[in-house]
């Protein structure tokens, strides 16, 4: 999301679901999109079928390298030099868009000097990809028009994050694959409100529609509606939060639907932290591991007992509706938040949590964002609109930056190569990286109570290559135990050529092999995101 | 786009030049009747239903493959096409098990609906007749093959919504069926239990196995909603019943999804009544859990979160929120964190 602002000015997907399908090539990297994001997917295969070009980058052989023309397997924590590489064989080859970097770019000296050693026989020593394949990628990517990047986590967490993302919107600018349908560079979300959660300034240093608490007008602003003073440093993110906790410094935690004691990396030093916590309240629909931790927990709505909005990974503001009543005495979160505050400022008074609905709620969200300016309840019907909506009349945008970027010129940042934090070595020789599968979700509350899933999915099993297996003594299902310098985890193998050599990966919908226990919580310095995607682990028999 | 003119029982029609009848006609507002026909996918014109006469023809044409043509002149329920549908559904129903009382599909059920409509009581043919076993060895979709009609919407959908391509035809003449490579159980083929298949299903072969004999089609209400999983955001329909969530529906209009879902989408909503949920708020005192009044539970947290910040100031406050909650929740959360406890330590797992 950072990567995307600082390029463009609005770190959302550029376009819309359905126009992916319109993209004439493809360049997938860090998703394996048939298994996270099963619906988008079905708009690359379906493109493909129709003579679309397919190049997936993933050190794995997920299910769409298998219809991709180039699959690039390259060693987990390199993309950045596997982009920097492509973009030197555009530039070298002459396939830019001259007249787009002319016209709505700046600092394009600066980023092709930055990226002239990356030729491709120095980026195969970099990233294990054969020189030869990264040029046929790049000449794919740079003579289909319009080609549309697809990205997920796999770009994000890694102490690169940030400048992985840069340098996929750069790739895009040099190619003028920015702002028309079945182009763009297409961040895709993993829970079906990440981006609404952003949106509203469910984030340390940003108030809703990403206006910065930093910036005096903006708190002013905030300050008037809300009719208090309001704190003007940036607080502290999830990953700061419990290292603060374990530090003595953040003392009570209120948290609201999630599970940090499975979804963070290096759990134990998260049980230390939330232990170390003087007070912890827990509101969720299910007694979480992180509930189980709390001194007091509220039941929440599940999604279906309640109304209220959705924001998706293209932008798009959905409504919910209620279909059931809640269990027993549980509330919808808004509700109980409402209640908490009224409490909490007896003494203190002045901000206004009285609200009859959800909708009543949007209208104070569109008063003070301007990119939901236009949105109301009532507007949303079926098919919802696509911030940014300003006003009530606004049919929402469903291709961001069309004749310019949001920020003006689109900004070409040159980024140079880093590897990941830690890497294998004679201790700890394997590479682990992490992701999700088809069957369940994140951190299995609500999939593993659903005997069919459970039942097609029963069990974590670690993918390993079968030559890594085969010299390690581990047959296709044996018990192994995998350690990083964080924790051990025992699970079961899946021997099969999928992963590369020397590369693992596990699931984190598991507690019983929670893979967190094993990940390297090293962030990005930008993003702030941790670098889930690549550990250092060593693998036994168990 | 040129445009042709026609007559459809005798009213002026002006559609597309290269669209269809069936096109046409709903374009007039004119109904025929279909069954193999699904409007997401390519036309198979596999069970002649949607038969038409078409003046100076000299047989009845499909309407859903048919192109229109300048001057045509359309019938759509003369005495011949009706005679026509009778005959395609006598056929239908000589090797279709009349169980309709306890089918899973009554009330929701095309084959149902046109005998209704064109008063086919029985067939006249006698003849063999399938018999499969229910097929409900995989966790999610049942599948009766006596009561398949071989319309293939099923191939299509798998084939061209979902480009998983799990299932085709097997067999040929009387033992053609819809089947897996090699026949195989589902649970043993590339079907990923999106349910595709099940969504575009005509009649009771192909139903969702967890919703048998839970509700009558005509029981449930349907509530559009948006997935609780990833990002997609793909609109579904619960079907609730007494409260409870007996199955999901496509919604055909969903602008992400166009009435695609995954296997989370479709069959993963039974953890909104898993007997796990918190239905009560929970205080701990001395290391165990006690349930709690709302009233108490609410003034002991906000008691206490009152005296931690005038104990440690307000940055000993955090907030994580949630990529679950809505946008209005989390709005609530950041201003609370704001605005009430005065810190901007609140996130979310959006780096999760």
């Amino acid at each position: 999301m950072s990567g995307l602002g600082t390029a463009f000015g609005s770190g959302a997907m550029t376009n819309s679901i359905q126009d992916l399908g319109l993209a004439r090539a493809f360049l997938v990297i860090g998703s394996n999109t048939t298994e996270q994001h099963p619906v988008i997917a079905l708009q690359i295969k379906r493109a493909v079928r129709k003579g679309a070009r397919l190049i997936v980058a993933d050190p794995r052989a997920i299910e769409l390298a298998e219809l991709a023309d180039v699959h690039l397997s390259h060693q987990p924590g390199t993309d950045l030099g596997l982009l920097n590489g492509l973009a030197q064989v555009i530039l070298e080859e002459g396939l830019w868009d001259r007249d787009f970097v002319a016209r709505r770019t700046e600092n394009f000296d600066a980023f092709r000097a930055s990226v002239a050693p990356y030729t491709p026989e120095f980026v195969e020593r970099l990233t294990g990809v054969p020189a030869e394949k990264i040029r046929q990628a790049a000449r794919l990517y740079a003579t289909s028009r319009p080609a549309a990047i697809v990205y997920a986590m796999g770009i994000t967490q890694h102490v690169a994050g940030h400048r992985n993302v840069l340098a996929l919107a750069n790739l895009a600018m040099l190619t003028g694959n920015v702002g028309m349908e079945g182009s763009g560079v297409n961040p895709l979300r993993g829970q079906n409100n990440v981006q609404g959660a952003c949106d509203m300034g469910a984030l340390p240093d940003v108030y809703t529609g990403y206006q910065k608490v930093v910036n005096p007008e903006a708190r002013a602003k905030f300050e008037e509606a809300w009719g208090v003073p309001l704190p003007a440093e940036c607080g502290l993110t999830v990953v700061e939060m419990t290292r603060a906790a374990a530090e003595g410094k953040v003392k009570a935690m209120y948290v609201v639907g999630e599970n940090p004691m499975l979804s963070d990396p290096d759990l134990h030093h998260v049980r230390e932290a939330l232990e170390s916590l003087d007070f912890l309240v827990v509101q969720d629909i299910f007694l979480t591991e992180t509930a189980q931790l709390a001194d007091v927990v509220l039941p929440g709505a599940s999604f279906a007992e309640k109304d209220g909005t959705y924001t998706n990974t293209e932008r798009r503001v959905q409504l919910i509706r209620k279909a059931v009543e809640p269990p027993g005495q549980a509330r919808p979160d808004w509700w109980a938040v409402a209640e908490l505050a009224e409490r909490v400022q007896r003494d203190r008074g002045p901000v206004s949590f009285y609200y009859n609905s959800p909708a009543q709620i949007m209208e104070e969200i569109a008063s003070l964002t301007p990119a939901y300016g236009g949105i109301r309840h009532e507007r949303l019907g079926i098919q919802g609109l696509q911030w940014p909506c300003p006003t009530a009349d606004h049919p929402g945008t469903p291709v961001l930056h069309r004749e310019r970027f949001t920020r003006g010129l689109g900004l070409f940042a040159p980024v140079e190569f880093m590897p990941a934090d830690e890497l294998p070595d004679g201790e700890y020789p394997l590479i682990l990286t992490t992701g999700r599968l088809l069957q369940h979700y994140h951190m299995g509350s609500m999939t593993r109570r659903v005997p069919g899933l459970n039942q097609l999915v029963p069990q974590e099993l670690m993918e390993i290559n079968p030559v890594d297996a085969t010299r390690l003594g581990l047959p296709d299902g044996a018990p192994a135990r995998v350690r990083s310098r964080r924790g051990e985890v025992l699970t079961r193998v899946r021997v099969t050529d999928r992963p590369r050599l020397g590369v693992v990966f596990m699931t984190f919908h598991f507690a019983e092999a929670a893979a967190n226990l094993l990940t390297n919580p090293a962030l990005d310095p930008t993003a702030k995101i941790p670098e889930f995607k690549a550990c250092a682990v060593r693998v036994e028999p168990a | 786009m040129s445009k042709v003119s026609l007559k459809i029982d005798g009213q002026t029609v002006q559609a597309e030049a290269g669209s269809t009848i069936l096109q046409a006609a709903e374009g007039a507002g004119i109904h025929i009747p279909t069954l193999c026909y699904h409007p997401v996918l390519p036309a198979e014109g596999a069970c002649r239903i949607c038969v038409v006469e078409v003046a100076k023809q000299r047989l009845l044409l499909p309407a859903c493959t048919y192109p229109v043509a300048e001057g045509m002149e359309v019938l759509t329920e003369s005495p011949q096409v009706v005679e026509a549908r009778r005959f395609v559904l006598e056929l239908l129903l000589s090797d279709h098990p009349q169980d309709c009382l306890t089918c899973e599909a009554n009330g929701d059920c095309e084959l149902q609906d046109l005998a209704y409509r064109y008063q086919v009581k029985r067939s006249r043919f006698q003849g063999e007749v399938h018999r499969y076993p229910l097929d409900e060895a995989n966790p999610f979709i049942a599948r009766d093959m006596t009561k398949c009609i071989l319309c293939r919407r099923c191939v299509g959908a798998c084939r061209d919504i979902q480009a998983v391509d799990a299932i085709g035809l097997a067999h040929r003449g009387f033992d053609t069926k819809v089947a897996a490579a090699f026949d195989a159980p589902l649970q043993d083929s590339t079907c990923v239990f999106c349910g595709q298949c099940v969504a575009v299903c005509p009649v009771g072969a192909l139903t969702e196995k967890n919703a048998r004999f839970l509700g009558r089609s005509w029981e449930m209400t349907r509530v559009t909603t948006v997935c609780p999983y990833c990002g997609v955001g793909c609109l579904l329909d619960l079907n609730v019943k007494d409260n409870r969530i007996i199955k999901v529906t496509s919604n055909w209009e969903g602008p992400a999804n166009r009435g695609a879902t995954c296997v989370k989408g479709r069959f993963g909503y039974e953890f909104v009544h898993s007997p796990d949920r918190l239905t009560r708020p929970l205080i701990k005192a001395n290391g165990a859990f006690v349930e709690a009044s709302w009233e108490e539970a609410l003034d002991l947290v906000a008691r206490r979160l009152a005296e931690i910040k005038g104990q440690h100031g307000p940055d000993s406050l955090a907030v994580l929120a949630s990529a679950k909650c809505t946008n209005e929740e989390n709005y609530l959360l950041q201003k609370f964190a704001r605005a009430v406890l005065g810190t901007n330590n609140v996130d979310h797992c959006a780096r999760l």
